[in-house]
């Protein structure tokens, strides 16, 4: 240090406090003498004695084999164990109902169901409104799953299914179509396309072209009707869409119809079958079936 | 950047030194930019050498033109000048960054820009976080340190040329932090995401800070060390430890923008609040109580309230601090009893961090007619109170109880940002509202009517940001662990998120109240330093002190 000069430092009385102070100035700034607060000083104590009796009672310090357990013998590890043994007692019972049980056994029990919509709430909430939404109510390309309409079947045995092996997902099993991507594909004319989209609008009980909707129902009749029918009624065995209702999957208006026929766009839903097990795939199943119109 | 003193006086040590390294530095980056296959590190390798030539250019023009002159009897003061225009033009960054990404939580519709990647929330967030903490704060705090020191020893900067290196190349490195986040290089280590090149690059910056810091306490000519400078030494010395600490790893190639750390698992997370936890102890708390010790008694032209007070909770603070950071990871991987030894040292912590409050809030005893009258007072006295409430908040939500509930959820941030905002925020402002017409010598700020708009238009948004944080926070928290009668989660993490949404809007109000004071503020200092005086206030009583205190005696007098 540089040479530091200990003057002796001269103590003055601060007259606003009556306080000496330490006799030290920097810049004008000087010290007061006083003494560490009283309430300070205790609540300081206060906190040591409290972590010192915390070291006492819970896992606290290193050695250097193991730690110090505590007098409690307070584990994390040891209470979550007990705790998740403690939930699935909670759920055990009901939940190995849940496996024997039909699904329609479920909806007709009411305590198996009330359990079955609380677990289907909570699997819902963090698998499926990612895609679904919260209400289940979907958007634009994730179908709507609170009203009657279903592309693959609305049934509890079909919605089970649908869960299990997905669709599209590459699950061996999985529920599996391709509408052709017929603009883009070149399968037919731009001219044809235009005359379908005004079919297809025609269909759902709309205003259309007259002369576009008589020349695109021989080529509906031909291109389209093995999937979506000859009335356009649609067909769930291969989840193709019902096209004369007001319920679209990727939008109704003309542009969203012909850019569905120009490109034939089709989604993946995961299969959920090794994520969850038996009674989750059942509550779900039962959730889902009870929010929508319950066919 | 010239450190220019006059035309009267010595050369400035260490110019010719410095102009040389700049031009190894110059082929050095020449080199790596030509060589690397990583377009992000040569991104970087380009805005080195860019820094380097620029520099390097005006010291060579300097030199030659004999501008590069220092003399030891006057203060280096031009380096604090830049300091606290740096301070303004990034706070404004940071937080303006900061309403924005508040934005995106409350519409993520609107504030949504896929096809713009780097105006991503992951990627601005870091931006958000380093630029109001590092860049912001970090230079507030190394001019306001350069400031205290010069004043409280007696002495000019040490290190010639110096001052002016730690300067420049602390705002090299905030350029190419925030860069590389908008670009995506990170290593994804909270408040520390720059990576390896960019971490040396501070280290050399830090340690010459280190070195100009002690040197000038070295020649000082007052034979004490005021405690101020003792707490910016200690936020020196032990942001040099944490950040060479944490930042250990190995680059993928020395031409990489890549590297993995040298810790991994749980000692990695340990090592990471060990450092994480103490940014906010040493930098966020002890340099700005730094700030405090000088800005308050100064402002108020009162003595310290307790000599023994700040040497006690000095000690403790310092002591204690270091051990805190597990409370980061309660129920996590880490062991119970490390979870245990950081909650009790965040208890023990309470008080040692209460003292600062208390000393500076007594200082003001004598004095307390000025909270009416002045509203820099009021302002670096409110920060106290915020201080006071986070470091007593902080205790409560280490608690392992407490923390269960309270952890990820949105309460964290209110607490952050009820320090920052209140705390850091407002004893920086109240010092650059004290410095300015000290290092411009104008006799006062243009208008003391706009301090007073910006006190309570930031007030306001610090309250509304904080309430709305703690109510979501707890609303989260509280809806995470509700089970239904069954035994199953009552709420999905995304109607937890919906639940947020109206808490997310007034937080994001309050960031724009905050953010609208600051630039008050700016307003107002750009003003003052043009010598400006507002029409109302002309006859206003001078409040402020003289221009930069009683003169020193001995060889150096004020600037």
């Amino acid at each position: 240090m540089a040479d530091p000069k200990h003057d002796k430092p001269t103590p003055h009385k601060d007259e606003v406090s009556g306080v000496d102070t330490t006799g030290h100035e920097w810049d004008g700034i000087r010290e007061l003498d006083n003494p560490l607060p009283r309430w300070w000083l205790y609540v300081f104590y206060g906190c040591i004695v409290f972590a010192i009796g915390y070291w006492i009672l819970m896992p606290a310090w290193p050695g250097l084999h193991g730690y110090s357990k505590g007098l409690l013998h307070r584990s994390d590890r040891g209470e979550l164990s007990i705790a998740l043994h403690d939930l699935s007692a909670k759920r055990g019972a009901a939940g190995q109902a849940l496996v024997k049980a039909s699904l329609e056994q479920i909806e007709a029990d009411p305590k198996l169901q009330a359990y079955a919509l609380s677990a289907g709430a909570s699997i819902f909430g963090d698998n499926c409104a990612t895609c679904h939404g919260t209400g289940g109510t979907g958007g634009k390309g994730y179908p709507n799953l609170r009203d009657d309409v279903w592309l693959w079947g609305g049934d509890l045995n079909a919605i089970e299914h649908t869960i299990r092996v997905g669709i599209r997902s590459g699950h061996p099993d999985a529920r599996q179509s391709q509408m052709p991507s017929f603009g883009r594909d070149q399968l037919l004319t731009g001219e044809q396309v235009n005359d379908l989209t005004e079919y297809v609008t025609a269909l759902s009980r709309r205003k259309a072209d007259p002369a576009a909707v008589n020349r695109a129902a021989p080529v509906f009749q031909a291109q389209c009707a093995v999937c979506h029918g000859v009335e356009g009624k649609g067909n769930q065995a291969v989840g193709a869409p019902n096209l004369t209702d007001q319920d679209w999957l990727y939008g109704g208006d003309r542009n969203s119809i012909h850019t569905q026929i120009w490109n034939g766009k089709a989604g993946v839903m995961p299969s959920w079958e090794k994520r969850f097990d038996t009674a989750t795939i059942k509550a779900l199943t039962v959730y889902v079936h009870a929010n929508a119109s319950g066919r | 950047m010239a450190a220019i003193d006059g035309p009267k006086g010595t050369p400035t040590s260490g110019a010719g030194l410095l102009a040389g390294l700049l031009g190894i530095g110059v082929f050095l980056t020449i080199f790596m930019a030509s060589r690397t296959p990583d377009p992000r590190f040569m991104v970087h390798a380009y805005i080195f050498m860019a820094a380097f030539t620029v520099a390097l250019a005006v010291l060579v023009i300097g030199i030659s033109a004999g501008r590069f002159v220092q003399s030891d009897d006057k203060y280096e003061d031009g380096v604090i000048r830049a300091g606290v225009i740096a301070s303004l033009f990034w706070g404004v960054v940071g937080m303006l960054v900061g309403v924005v990404i508040a934005s995106q939580l409350s519409w993520p519709n609107l504030f949504y820009f896929p096809e713009f990647g780097w105006l991503n929330f992951g990627r601005l967030r870091p931006l958000h976080t380093s630029a109001v903490i590092f860049a912001f704060g970090g230079n507030v705090l190394i001019a306001t340190s350069f400031y205290v020191v010069q004043r409280t020893c007696k002495a000019r900067l040490a290190g010639g040329i110096a001052p002016w290196v730690v300067f420049w190349g602390y705002q090299l490195f905030i350029v190419l932090a925030a860069t590389g986040y908008l670009m995506g290089v990170t290593q994804s280590r909270e408040y520390a995401e720059p990576e390896w090149y960019v971490d040396i690059w501070l280290t050399v910056v830090w340690v010459t800070y280190l070195l100009v810091f002690l040197g000038t306490i070295w020649k000082r000519k007052e034979p004490h060390i005021y405690v101020a400078n003792w707490f910016y030494l200690a936020f020196i010395v032990t942001v040099a430890m944490l950040h060479i600490v944490n930042n250990l790893a190995v680059p993928v190639s020395p031409l990489s923008s890549r590297s993995y750390s040298l810790f991994s698992g749980v000692q990695d997370a340990l090592v990471q609040w060990w450092y994480g936890h103490n940014a906010v102890g040493f930098f966020l708390t002890a340099g700005f109580l730094a700030i405090m010790y000088y800005f308050i008694p100064k402002r108020a032209e009162r003595p310290v309230y307790s000599y023994r007070l700040s040497i006690v909770h000095f000690w403790a603070l310092i002591f204690i601090y270091i051990w805190a950071g597990p409370h980061h990871l309660h129920y996590t991987a880490l062991p119970q009893w490390a979870q245990t030894l950081g909650m009790t040292f965040s208890i023990m912590l309470w008080m040692p961090s209460w003292g600062g409050m208390i000393n500076g809030l007594m200082t003001l005893s004598g004095a307390w007619d000025k909270l009416r009258t002045d509203a820099v007072m009021r302002m670096l006295i409110a920060s106290l109170a915020f201080y006071g409430m986070s470091t007593f908040e902080g205790p409560v939500m280490s608690v392992r109880a407490v923390n269960a509930l309270s952890h990820y959820t949105d309460w964290t941030i209110g607490h952050v940002h009820s320090g920052a905002l209140g705390w850091v925020g407002f004893v920086s402002f109240g010092a650059i509202y004290c410095l300015v017409p000290w290092l411009w010598k104008r006799p006062r700020l243009y208008s003391d009517r706009l301090v007073e708009w910006h006190f309570w238009i930031s007030t306001t948004g610090i309250l509304l940001y904080i309430a709305a944080m703690w109510v979501s926070g707890i609303m989260e928290g509280l809806m995470w662990r509700e089970y239904t009668s069954e035994g199953f989660l009552a709420y999905s993490f995304v109607q937890t998120v919906e639940a947020k949404h109206v808490a997310n809007m007034i937080r994001a109000l309050g960031g724009l109240l905050y953010l609208s004071g600051t630039l008050i503020m700016v307003y107002n200092v750009w003003r003052t330093i043009r010598g400006d005086v507002a029409a109302l206030e002309t006859n206003a009583i001078l409040v402020q002190p003289a221009a930069s205190g009683p003169v020193p005696t001995g060889t150096v007098a004020a600037e």
